[in-house]
Protein backbone atom coordinates (compact mmCIF):
# COMPACT_ATOMS: atom_id res chain seq x y z
CA UNK A 1 0.00 0.00 0.00
CA UNK A 2 2.63 2.21 1.16
CA UNK A 3 4.58 1.60 -2.01
CA UNK A 4 1.67 2.23 -4.42
CA UNK A 5 1.35 6.01 -2.51
CA UNK A 6 5.06 6.14 -3.17
CA UNK A 7 5.06 5.19 -6.91
CA UNK A 8 1.87 7.69 -7.23
CA UNK A 9 3.99 10.65 -5.93
CA UNK A 10 6.26 10.07 -8.28
CA UNK A 11 4.13 9.44 -11.43
CA UNK A 12 2.43 12.59 -10.39
CA UNK A 13 5.78 14.25 -9.29
CA UNK A 14 7.47 12.91 -13.06
CA UNK A 15 4.73 14.79 -14.91
CA UNK A 16 5.23 17.89 -13.31
CA UNK A 17 8.76 17.97 -13.16
CA UNK A 18 8.74 17.11 -17.32
CA UNK A 19 6.52 20.28 -17.68
CA UNK A 20 8.50 22.27 -15.24
CA UNK A 21 11.54 21.54 -17.12
CA UNK A 22 10.11 23.78 -19.96
CA UNK A 23 9.33 26.59 -18.19
CA UNK A 24 12.89 26.55 -16.24
CA UNK A 25 14.04 26.42 -19.68
CA UNK A 26 12.52 29.06 -21.43
CA UNK A 27 12.82 31.40 -18.33
CA UNK A 28 16.66 30.48 -17.91
CA UNK A 29 17.05 32.10 -21.48
CA UNK A 30 14.99 34.20 -21.98
CA UNK A 31 13.43 35.21 -18.10
CA UNK A 32 10.00 34.47 -19.32
CA UNK A 33 7.39 32.85 -17.27
CA UNK A 34 5.97 31.40 -20.33
CA UNK A 35 2.11 30.91 -18.61
CA UNK A 36 1.30 29.13 -22.14
CA UNK A 37 2.99 26.01 -21.57
CA UNK A 38 0.09 24.25 -19.87
CA UNK A 39 -1.45 24.59 -22.53
CA UNK A 40 0.83 23.48 -24.86
CA UNK A 41 0.29 20.22 -22.87
CA UNK A 42 -3.26 20.40 -23.65
CA UNK A 43 -3.09 20.55 -27.42
CA UNK A 44 -0.70 17.29 -27.28
CA UNK A 45 -3.22 15.84 -25.55
CA UNK A 46 -6.00 16.87 -27.67
CA UNK A 47 -3.43 15.83 -30.83
CA UNK A 48 -3.24 12.34 -29.27
CA UNK A 49 -7.09 12.41 -28.97
CA UNK A 50 -7.88 13.37 -32.57
CA UNK A 51 -5.22 10.90 -34.04
CA UNK A 52 -6.58 7.83 -31.55
CA UNK A 53 -10.47 8.51 -31.59
CA UNK A 54 -11.37 10.78 -34.81
CA UNK A 55 -8.54 9.10 -36.73
CA UNK A 56 -7.95 6.02 -35.29
CA UNK A 57 -3.94 6.04 -35.97
CA UNK A 58 -1.59 3.36 -34.42
CA UNK A 59 -1.00 5.01 -30.69
CA UNK A 60 2.79 4.95 -31.46
CA UNK A 61 1.74 7.48 -34.66
CA UNK A 62 -0.75 9.15 -32.27
CA UNK A 63 2.41 9.64 -29.95
CA UNK A 64 4.58 10.65 -32.40
CA UNK A 65 2.37 13.72 -33.75
CA UNK A 66 1.44 14.82 -29.71
CA UNK A 67 5.03 15.75 -29.17
CA UNK A 68 5.69 16.98 -32.93
CA UNK A 69 2.76 18.84 -32.72
CA UNK A 70 3.94 20.36 -29.51
CA UNK A 71 6.93 21.42 -30.64
CA UNK A 72 5.47 23.11 -33.75
CA UNK A 73 2.79 25.17 -31.24
CA UNK A 74 6.01 26.13 -29.00
CA UNK A 75 7.97 27.42 -31.93
CA UNK A 76 5.56 29.23 -33.57
CA UNK A 77 4.20 30.87 -30.36
CA UNK A 78 7.53 32.03 -29.93
CA UNK A 79 8.22 33.08 -33.61
CA UNK A 80 5.04 34.73 -33.66
CA UNK A 81 3.60 36.18 -30.42
CA UNK A 82 7.29 36.27 -28.38
CA UNK A 83 10.07 37.03 -30.42
CA UNK A 84 8.88 40.42 -32.21
CA UNK A 85 8.67 41.83 -27.77
CA UNK A 86 12.55 40.58 -27.21
CA UNK A 87 13.66 44.08 -26.91
CA UNK A 88 9.99 45.51 -25.01
CA UNK A 89 9.78 45.47 -21.56
CA UNK A 90 9.23 42.20 -19.51
CA UNK A 91 5.98 43.29 -18.66
CA UNK A 92 4.78 43.43 -22.23
CA UNK A 93 5.97 39.71 -23.13
CA UNK A 94 4.68 38.16 -19.73
CA UNK A 95 1.17 40.17 -20.52
CA UNK A 96 1.29 38.37 -24.13
CA UNK A 97 2.23 35.11 -22.61
CA UNK A 98 -0.90 35.22 -20.44
CA UNK A 99 -2.75 36.50 -23.67
CA UNK A 100 -1.80 33.38 -25.56
CA UNK A 101 -2.82 31.02 -23.09
CA UNK A 102 -6.29 32.61 -23.13
CA UNK A 103 -6.22 32.25 -26.64
CA UNK A 104 -5.12 28.20 -27.02
CA UNK A 105 -8.03 27.63 -24.44
CA UNK A 106 -10.60 29.66 -25.62
CA UNK A 107 -9.79 28.23 -29.52
CA UNK A 108 -9.63 24.38 -28.56
CA UNK A 109 -12.81 26.00 -26.86
CA UNK A 110 -14.64 26.70 -29.55
CA UNK A 111 -13.31 24.40 -32.07
CA UNK A 112 -13.84 21.20 -30.39
CA UNK A 113 -16.14 22.00 -27.46
CA UNK A 114 -15.77 22.45 -23.74
CA UNK A 115 -16.15 18.73 -22.79
CA UNK A 116 -13.99 16.65 -21.71
CA UNK A 117 -13.16 13.94 -24.17
CA UNK A 118 -12.06 10.43 -23.18
CA UNK A 119 -8.47 9.53 -24.56
CA UNK A 120 -8.61 5.74 -25.16
CA UNK A 121 -5.54 3.29 -23.66
CA UNK A 122 -2.47 4.09 -25.41
CA UNK A 123 -0.60 0.92 -24.35
CA UNK A 124 -1.84 -1.33 -21.62
CA UNK A 125 1.29 -2.09 -19.16
CA UNK A 126 -0.95 -3.74 -16.71
CA UNK A 127 0.57 -4.13 -12.85
CA UNK A 128 3.40 -5.44 -11.41
CA UNK A 129 3.22 -7.02 -8.01
CA UNK A 130 6.42 -6.15 -5.66
CA UNK A 131 6.25 -7.13 -2.36
CA UNK A 132 2.88 -7.64 -2.18
CA UNK A 133 1.65 -4.02 -3.64
CA UNK A 134 0.40 -3.63 -6.52
CA UNK A 135 1.86 -1.23 -8.98
CA UNK A 136 0.56 0.27 -11.95
CA UNK A 137 2.64 -0.15 -14.81
CA UNK A 138 2.01 3.25 -16.80
CA UNK A 139 3.02 4.76 -13.57
CA UNK A 140 6.45 2.94 -13.48
CA UNK A 141 6.63 3.62 -17.15
CA UNK A 142 6.58 7.23 -16.39
CA UNK A 143 8.79 7.34 -14.12
CA UNK A 144 11.24 5.47 -16.57
CA UNK A 145 10.74 8.00 -19.32
CA UNK A 146 11.05 10.78 -17.48
CA UNK A 147 14.26 9.72 -15.85
CA UNK A 148 15.48 9.39 -19.30
CA UNK A 149 14.21 12.67 -20.50
CA UNK A 150 15.97 14.66 -17.67
CA UNK A 151 19.61 12.40 -18.28
CA UNK A 152 19.24 13.19 -22.07
CA UNK A 153 18.45 16.84 -21.77
CA UNK A 154 21.62 17.17 -19.00
CA UNK A 155 24.03 15.92 -21.48
CA UNK A 156 22.25 18.21 -24.34
CA UNK A 157 22.87 21.16 -22.28
CA UNK A 158 26.00 20.26 -20.76
CA UNK A 159 28.38 18.51 -23.37
CA UNK A 160 26.49 19.75 -26.84
CA UNK A 161 27.54 22.70 -28.92
CA UNK A 162 23.68 23.87 -28.79
CA UNK A 163 23.36 22.96 -25.08
CA UNK A 164 26.48 25.12 -24.61
CA UNK A 165 25.19 28.10 -26.68
CA UNK A 166 21.80 27.85 -24.74
CA UNK A 167 23.79 28.13 -20.94
CA UNK A 168 25.86 31.44 -23.22
CA UNK A 169 22.49 32.65 -24.01
CA UNK A 170 21.05 32.46 -20.91
CA UNK A 171 23.65 33.98 -18.93
CA UNK A 172 24.45 36.77 -21.83
CA UNK A 173 22.82 36.91 -24.59
CA UNK A 174 24.78 40.42 -26.34
CA UNK A 175 27.96 38.40 -25.01
CA UNK A 176 27.07 35.45 -26.86
CA UNK A 177 25.84 37.19 -30.24
CA UNK A 178 29.82 38.30 -30.14
CA UNK A 179 30.29 35.06 -30.45
CA UNK A 180 28.34 34.12 -33.26
CA UNK A 181 26.25 32.06 -31.74
CA UNK A 182 22.79 33.03 -33.65
CA UNK A 183 20.54 33.97 -30.67
CA UNK A 184 16.86 33.74 -32.42
CA UNK A 185 17.75 30.23 -33.82
CA UNK A 186 19.29 29.22 -29.52
CA UNK A 187 15.92 30.69 -28.29
CA UNK A 188 13.34 28.46 -30.72
CA UNK A 189 15.79 25.65 -30.16
CA UNK A 190 14.88 25.93 -26.21
CA UNK A 191 10.88 26.45 -27.12
CA UNK A 192 11.65 23.04 -29.43
CA UNK A 193 12.70 21.09 -26.23
CA UNK A 194 10.69 22.91 -23.48
CA UNK A 195 7.66 21.84 -25.85
CA UNK A 196 9.36 18.11 -26.86
CA UNK A 197 9.09 17.87 -22.60
CA UNK A 198 5.69 18.50 -22.77
CA UNK A 199 4.64 16.60 -25.07
CA UNK A 200 6.26 13.18 -23.60
CA UNK A 201 4.05 15.05 -20.68
CA UNK A 202 0.49 15.33 -22.36
CA UNK A 203 1.04 11.56 -23.60
CA UNK A 204 1.87 10.32 -19.87
CA UNK A 205 -0.54 12.51 -18.35
CA UNK A 206 -3.34 11.32 -20.92
CA UNK A 207 -1.86 7.48 -20.09
CA UNK A 208 -2.70 8.33 -16.19
CA UNK A 209 -6.17 9.82 -16.61
CA UNK A 210 -7.66 9.00 -20.00
CA UNK A 211 -9.10 12.44 -20.53
CA UNK A 212 -8.67 15.73 -21.77
CA UNK A 213 -10.11 19.30 -21.73
CA UNK A 214 -9.33 22.69 -22.72
CA UNK A 215 -8.50 24.36 -19.60
CA UNK A 216 -6.77 20.65 -18.33
CA UNK A 217 -3.71 23.03 -18.64
CA UNK A 218 -4.49 25.24 -16.14
CA UNK A 219 -3.63 23.49 -13.26
CA UNK A 220 -0.90 21.34 -14.08
CA UNK A 221 0.85 24.28 -15.71
CA UNK A 222 -0.03 26.37 -12.08
CA UNK A 223 1.48 23.19 -10.24
CA UNK A 224 4.36 22.53 -12.76
CA UNK A 225 5.11 26.83 -12.03
CA UNK A 226 5.46 25.93 -8.42
CA UNK A 227 7.69 23.22 -9.15
CA UNK A 228 9.88 25.26 -11.13
CA UNK A 229 10.05 27.99 -8.42
CA UNK A 230 10.47 25.61 -5.41
CA UNK A 231 13.02 23.78 -7.20
CA UNK A 232 14.87 27.36 -8.23
CA UNK A 233 13.54 28.42 -11.25
CA UNK A 234 16.42 28.12 -14.11
CA UNK A 235 17.72 25.11 -12.26
CA UNK A 236 17.58 21.75 -14.17
CA UNK A 237 17.97 19.30 -11.45
CA UNK A 238 15.82 21.89 -9.35
CA UNK A 239 12.90 21.60 -11.71
CA UNK A 240 12.87 17.88 -11.11
CA UNK A 241 13.20 17.61 -7.34
CA UNK A 242 10.44 20.49 -6.92
CA UNK A 243 7.87 18.59 -9.59
CA UNK A 244 8.73 15.66 -7.09
CA UNK A 245 8.19 17.05 -3.95
CA UNK A 246 4.71 18.80 -5.65
CA UNK A 247 3.33 15.27 -6.84
CA UNK A 248 4.76 13.76 -3.41
CA UNK A 249 3.47 16.23 -1.29
CA UNK A 250 -0.20 16.18 -3.20
CA UNK A 251 -0.70 12.00 -3.01
CA UNK A 252 0.69 12.30 0.62
CA UNK A 253 -1.88 14.50 1.65
CA UNK A 254 -4.75 12.86 -0.71
CA UNK A 255 -3.96 9.03 0.80
CA UNK A 256 -4.03 10.68 4.67
CA UNK A 257 -7.74 11.13 3.52
CA UNK A 258 -7.00 15.11 3.00
CA UNK A 259 -7.68 15.50 -0.73
CA UNK A 260 -9.55 18.89 -0.27
CA UNK A 261 -6.37 20.47 1.08
CA UNK A 262 -4.55 18.73 -1.66
CA UNK A 263 -3.75 22.09 -3.80
CA UNK A 264 -3.58 24.64 -0.74
CA UNK A 265 -0.78 22.15 0.38
CA UNK A 266 1.43 22.29 -2.66
CA UNK A 267 1.25 26.56 -2.85
CA UNK A 268 1.48 26.70 0.98
CA UNK A 269 5.16 25.05 0.25
CA UNK A 270 6.25 27.31 -1.95
CA UNK A 271 5.05 30.22 0.48
CA UNK A 272 7.58 28.13 3.06
CA UNK A 273 10.36 27.61 0.91
CA UNK A 274 10.31 31.55 -0.35
CA UNK A 275 10.48 33.08 3.18
CA UNK A 276 13.25 30.51 3.90
CA UNK A 277 15.17 30.76 0.54
CA UNK A 278 13.73 33.21 -2.21
CA UNK A 279 15.92 31.53 -4.98
CA UNK A 280 13.83 28.19 -4.47
CA UNK A 281 15.95 24.86 -3.42
CA UNK A 282 18.36 25.05 -6.11
CA UNK A 283 18.49 28.82 -6.99
CA UNK A 284 21.64 30.57 -8.01
CA UNK A 285 21.82 33.97 -5.37
CA UNK A 286 20.87 36.75 -7.45
CA UNK A 287 24.01 38.34 -6.71
CA UNK A 288 27.13 38.35 -9.09
CA UNK A 289 30.43 39.32 -8.90
CA UNK A 290 31.10 41.95 -11.75
CA UNK B 1 50.22 61.89 -53.84
CA UNK B 2 53.26 59.83 -53.75
CA UNK B 3 54.25 60.84 -50.63
CA UNK B 4 51.14 59.92 -48.99
CA UNK B 5 50.78 56.75 -49.81
CA UNK B 6 54.96 55.89 -48.76
CA UNK B 7 53.24 57.75 -45.72
CA UNK B 8 50.41 54.92 -45.01
CA UNK B 9 52.55 52.09 -46.23
CA UNK B 10 55.69 53.17 -43.94
CA UNK B 11 52.67 53.53 -41.27
CA UNK B 12 49.99 50.41 -42.41
CA UNK B 13 51.73 46.66 -42.71
CA UNK B 14 49.10 45.95 -45.55
CA UNK B 15 46.22 46.47 -47.61
CA UNK B 16 43.03 48.10 -45.88
CA UNK B 17 41.53 45.47 -43.70
CA UNK B 18 38.26 47.53 -42.08
CA UNK B 19 37.47 51.19 -43.67
CA UNK B 20 34.97 53.05 -41.86
CA UNK B 21 33.16 56.08 -43.69
CA UNK B 22 31.00 58.64 -42.39
CA UNK B 23 29.45 56.61 -39.67
CA UNK B 24 26.30 58.13 -37.70
CA UNK B 25 25.03 56.52 -35.31
CA UNK B 26 22.25 57.67 -32.09
CA UNK B 27 20.60 56.01 -29.24
CA UNK B 28 17.06 58.22 -29.54
CA UNK B 29 17.88 61.69 -29.77
CA UNK B 30 21.71 61.47 -28.92
CA UNK B 31 23.51 61.68 -31.91
CA UNK B 32 26.55 59.62 -30.61
CA UNK B 33 28.41 58.70 -33.17
CA UNK B 34 28.50 62.01 -35.91
CA UNK B 35 30.10 61.35 -39.66
CA UNK B 36 33.12 59.07 -38.14
CA UNK B 37 35.80 58.00 -40.77
CA UNK B 38 39.03 55.78 -40.40
CA UNK B 39 40.89 52.82 -41.93
CA UNK B 40 42.79 49.86 -40.24
CA UNK B 41 45.42 47.85 -42.63
CA UNK B 42 46.46 44.55 -42.28
CA UNK B 43 48.46 43.85 -39.24
CA UNK B 44 48.20 47.56 -37.56
CA UNK B 45 47.21 48.11 -34.02
CA UNK B 46 44.73 51.41 -33.89
CA UNK B 47 43.48 53.02 -31.17
CA UNK B 48 40.68 55.30 -30.37
CA UNK B 49 41.00 57.49 -27.63
CA UNK B 50 38.83 60.09 -26.19
CA UNK B 51 36.34 61.05 -23.06
CA UNK B 52 33.64 58.62 -22.00
CA UNK B 53 30.82 59.58 -24.30
CA UNK B 54 33.18 60.62 -26.94
CA UNK B 55 31.62 56.97 -29.04
CA UNK B 56 34.26 54.70 -29.02
CA UNK B 57 32.51 52.08 -27.35
CA UNK B 58 29.66 53.15 -29.52
CA UNK B 59 31.69 52.93 -32.61
CA UNK B 60 33.06 49.74 -31.94
CA UNK B 61 29.81 47.86 -31.28
CA UNK B 62 28.28 49.31 -34.30
CA UNK B 63 30.92 47.47 -36.04
CA UNK B 64 30.24 44.28 -34.41
CA UNK B 65 27.02 45.01 -35.09
CA UNK B 66 25.06 45.20 -31.65
CA UNK B 67 23.73 48.66 -32.67
CA UNK B 68 22.56 49.78 -35.97
CA UNK B 69 24.05 52.91 -37.88
CA UNK B 70 21.58 55.13 -39.02
CA UNK B 71 24.14 56.46 -42.13
CA UNK B 72 27.66 55.53 -43.03
CA UNK B 73 29.53 52.52 -44.58
CA UNK B 74 31.77 49.90 -43.22
CA UNK B 75 33.49 47.70 -45.03
CA UNK B 76 35.70 44.55 -43.56
CA UNK B 77 37.93 43.08 -47.00
CA UNK B 78 35.93 45.29 -49.18
CA UNK B 79 32.33 43.66 -47.86
CA UNK B 80 29.87 45.42 -46.16
CA UNK B 81 29.18 44.70 -42.35
CA UNK B 82 26.24 46.98 -42.08
CA UNK B 83 22.83 45.42 -41.71
CA UNK B 84 24.78 41.95 -41.21
CA UNK B 85 23.08 40.07 -37.80
CA UNK B 86 26.04 40.09 -35.25
CA UNK B 87 26.78 36.55 -35.54
CA UNK B 88 27.37 37.00 -39.45
CA UNK B 89 29.75 39.40 -38.77
CA UNK B 90 31.51 37.37 -36.55
CA UNK B 91 31.93 34.71 -39.40
CA UNK B 92 32.75 37.20 -41.68
CA UNK B 93 36.28 37.80 -39.28
CA UNK B 94 35.66 40.30 -37.13
CA UNK B 95 35.74 39.83 -33.06
CA UNK B 96 35.13 42.40 -30.27
CA UNK B 97 36.22 41.63 -26.82
CA UNK B 98 33.54 44.05 -25.01
CA UNK B 99 33.58 46.03 -22.18
CA UNK B 100 33.18 44.96 -18.80
CA UNK B 101 34.44 41.47 -20.56
CA UNK B 102 31.40 39.75 -20.41
CA UNK B 103 32.83 36.09 -19.59
CA UNK B 104 30.51 33.61 -19.00
CA UNK B 105 30.73 33.09 -15.12
CA UNK B 106 29.13 29.90 -14.67
CA UNK B 107 30.82 28.48 -17.47
CA UNK B 108 34.74 27.30 -17.00
CA UNK B 109 37.75 28.47 -18.71
CA UNK B 110 37.68 25.50 -21.47
CA UNK B 111 33.85 26.17 -22.11
CA UNK B 112 34.50 29.82 -22.53
CA UNK B 113 37.34 29.28 -25.13
CA UNK B 114 34.67 26.83 -26.68
CA UNK B 115 32.28 29.38 -27.11
CA UNK B 116 34.77 32.12 -28.33
CA UNK B 117 35.71 29.13 -31.06
CA UNK B 118 31.69 29.07 -31.61
CA UNK B 119 32.02 29.75 -35.75
CA UNK B 120 34.92 27.28 -36.32
CA UNK B 121 35.10 23.55 -36.51
CA UNK B 122 36.35 21.99 -33.90
CA UNK B 123 39.33 20.86 -35.57
CA UNK B 124 40.51 24.48 -35.76
CA UNK B 125 40.05 24.72 -32.23
CA UNK B 126 41.82 22.33 -30.82
CA UNK B 127 44.99 24.77 -32.65
CA UNK B 128 43.74 27.46 -31.24
CA UNK B 129 43.23 26.97 -28.04
CA UNK B 130 47.06 25.92 -28.31
CA UNK B 131 47.93 29.15 -29.59
CA UNK B 132 45.79 30.97 -26.91
CA UNK B 133 47.17 29.02 -23.90
CA UNK B 134 50.65 30.33 -24.99
CA UNK B 135 49.99 34.30 -25.24
CA UNK B 136 47.78 33.52 -21.52
CA UNK B 137 49.51 30.92 -19.93
CA UNK B 138 47.44 31.81 -16.70
CA UNK B 139 44.59 30.06 -18.22
CA UNK B 140 45.90 26.54 -19.21
CA UNK B 141 46.02 25.97 -15.29
CA UNK B 142 42.86 27.59 -14.53
CA UNK B 143 41.05 25.79 -17.43
CA UNK B 144 38.53 23.74 -15.29
CA UNK B 145 37.93 26.42 -12.82
CA UNK B 146 34.03 29.00 -13.73
CA UNK B 147 35.32 31.89 -15.04
CA UNK B 148 33.28 33.63 -12.49
CA UNK B 149 35.92 32.77 -9.55
CA UNK B 150 38.37 34.27 -11.70
CA UNK B 151 40.49 37.68 -10.63
CA UNK B 152 39.36 40.86 -13.01
CA UNK B 153 43.05 40.37 -14.68
CA UNK B 154 41.99 36.82 -15.46
CA UNK B 155 38.67 37.78 -16.88
CA UNK B 156 40.78 39.76 -19.21
CA UNK B 157 42.94 37.66 -20.54
CA UNK B 158 40.17 35.10 -20.58
CA UNK B 159 37.59 37.62 -22.65
CA UNK B 160 40.33 38.38 -25.11
CA UNK B 161 41.33 34.21 -26.01
CA UNK B 162 37.59 33.34 -26.47
CA UNK B 163 37.77 36.62 -28.96
CA UNK B 164 40.77 35.46 -30.34
CA UNK B 165 39.40 31.85 -30.60
CA UNK B 166 36.63 33.36 -33.41
CA UNK B 167 40.32 33.32 -35.71
CA UNK B 168 39.24 36.99 -36.21
CA UNK B 169 40.71 38.92 -39.27
CA UNK B 170 40.87 42.24 -36.73
CA UNK B 171 40.13 41.87 -33.38
CA UNK B 172 38.62 44.70 -31.23
CA UNK B 173 39.34 45.37 -27.78
CA UNK B 174 37.11 47.76 -25.90
CA UNK B 175 38.54 49.08 -23.00
CA UNK B 176 40.59 46.11 -21.83
CA UNK B 177 42.68 48.27 -19.25
CA UNK B 178 39.66 49.30 -17.31
CA UNK B 179 39.00 48.65 -13.77
CA UNK B 180 42.61 46.40 -13.33
CA UNK B 181 45.66 47.03 -11.14
CA UNK B 182 48.66 49.10 -12.84
CA UNK B 183 50.71 46.07 -13.11
CA UNK B 184 48.09 43.76 -14.58
CA UNK B 185 47.85 46.93 -16.77
CA UNK B 186 50.96 46.42 -18.31
CA UNK B 187 50.93 43.10 -18.73
CA UNK B 188 47.38 43.50 -21.24
CA UNK B 189 49.02 45.85 -22.77
CA UNK B 190 52.08 43.53 -23.53
CA UNK B 191 49.85 41.09 -24.52
CA UNK B 192 48.12 43.25 -27.05
CA UNK B 193 51.87 44.11 -28.70
CA UNK B 194 52.74 40.54 -28.79
CA UNK B 195 49.63 39.95 -30.47
CA UNK B 196 50.28 42.84 -32.95
CA UNK B 197 53.73 41.18 -33.63
CA UNK B 198 52.37 37.84 -34.07
CA UNK B 199 50.70 39.67 -37.02
CA UNK B 200 46.85 40.32 -35.02
CA UNK B 201 45.71 43.36 -36.54
CA UNK B 202 43.43 45.35 -33.33
CA UNK B 203 41.33 48.12 -33.06
CA UNK B 204 41.98 49.32 -29.15
CA UNK B 205 39.64 51.47 -27.88
CA UNK B 206 40.94 52.61 -24.54
CA UNK B 207 40.45 55.81 -21.73
CA UNK B 208 44.24 54.86 -20.76
CA UNK B 209 45.46 57.39 -23.98
CA UNK B 210 48.99 57.17 -22.40
CA UNK B 211 49.26 52.97 -22.68
CA UNK B 212 47.04 53.16 -25.63
CA UNK B 213 49.26 55.46 -27.83
CA UNK B 214 52.49 53.48 -26.86
CA UNK B 215 51.06 50.21 -28.34
CA UNK B 216 49.72 51.42 -30.92
CA UNK B 217 50.83 52.33 -34.89
CA UNK B 218 48.34 54.88 -35.59
CA UNK B 219 45.40 56.58 -33.37
CA UNK B 220 42.25 58.59 -33.89
CA UNK B 221 41.47 60.92 -30.93
CA UNK B 222 37.47 61.06 -30.85
CA UNK B 223 35.38 63.94 -29.27
CA UNK B 224 31.99 64.38 -28.80
CA UNK B 225 31.40 61.72 -31.56
CA UNK B 226 33.83 63.16 -34.32
CA UNK B 227 37.56 62.62 -35.32
CA UNK B 228 39.33 65.58 -33.58
CA UNK B 229 43.03 63.95 -34.56
CA UNK B 230 44.58 61.20 -36.05
CA UNK B 231 48.34 60.27 -36.37
CA UNK B 232 50.66 57.65 -35.05
CA UNK B 233 51.11 56.88 -31.71
CA UNK B 234 54.16 59.00 -31.44
CA UNK B 235 53.16 61.65 -32.65
CA UNK B 236 49.86 61.62 -30.90
CA UNK B 237 52.16 60.77 -27.80
CA UNK B 238 54.19 64.25 -28.19
CA UNK B 239 50.66 66.65 -29.37
CA UNK B 240 50.00 69.19 -27.25
CA UNK B 241 46.56 69.59 -27.25
CA UNK B 242 46.76 65.44 -26.86
CA UNK B 243 48.94 65.94 -23.84
CA UNK B 244 46.39 68.21 -22.16
CA UNK B 245 43.61 66.44 -22.80
CA UNK B 246 44.27 63.00 -21.88
CA UNK B 247 47.82 62.19 -20.46
CA UNK B 248 47.57 64.75 -18.02
CA UNK B 249 50.70 66.75 -19.01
Amino acid sequence: MFLTQVLNGLQLGSIYALVALGYTMVYGIILLLNFAHGDIIMFGSYVAWIALVQLGLNPAIAVLLAIFGCVVLGVLIDKVAYAPLREAPRLSILITAIGVSYLLENGVQLLLGADAKVVPSIIDLGTVQVFGSTLSGTALLTVAVTIVATVVLTLLVQKTRLGKAMRAVSEDMGAARLMGVNVNSTISFTFAVGSALAGIAAILYSMAYQQVSPTMGVMLGTKAFVAAVLGGIGSIPGAVIGGLIVGFSEVFVAAFGLSVWQDAVVFLLLILVLVVKPTGLLGRPVTEKV
Amino acid sequence: MAAETTNTQAVGAGKTLLSVKDLNVSYGAIHAVQGISFDIHEGEIVTLIGANGAGKSTTLNTIAGLVKPDSGTITLDEKNLVGQRAHKIVEAGLALCPEGRRVFSRMSVAENLEMGGYTQPDSQNAKTVKMVYEHFPRLRERKNQLAGTLSGGEQQMLAMGRALMSRPKLLMLDEPSMGLAPLLIEEIFQIIRQLGDAGTTILLVEQNANMALKVADRAYVLELGKVAKHGTGQELLHDDDVRKAYLGA
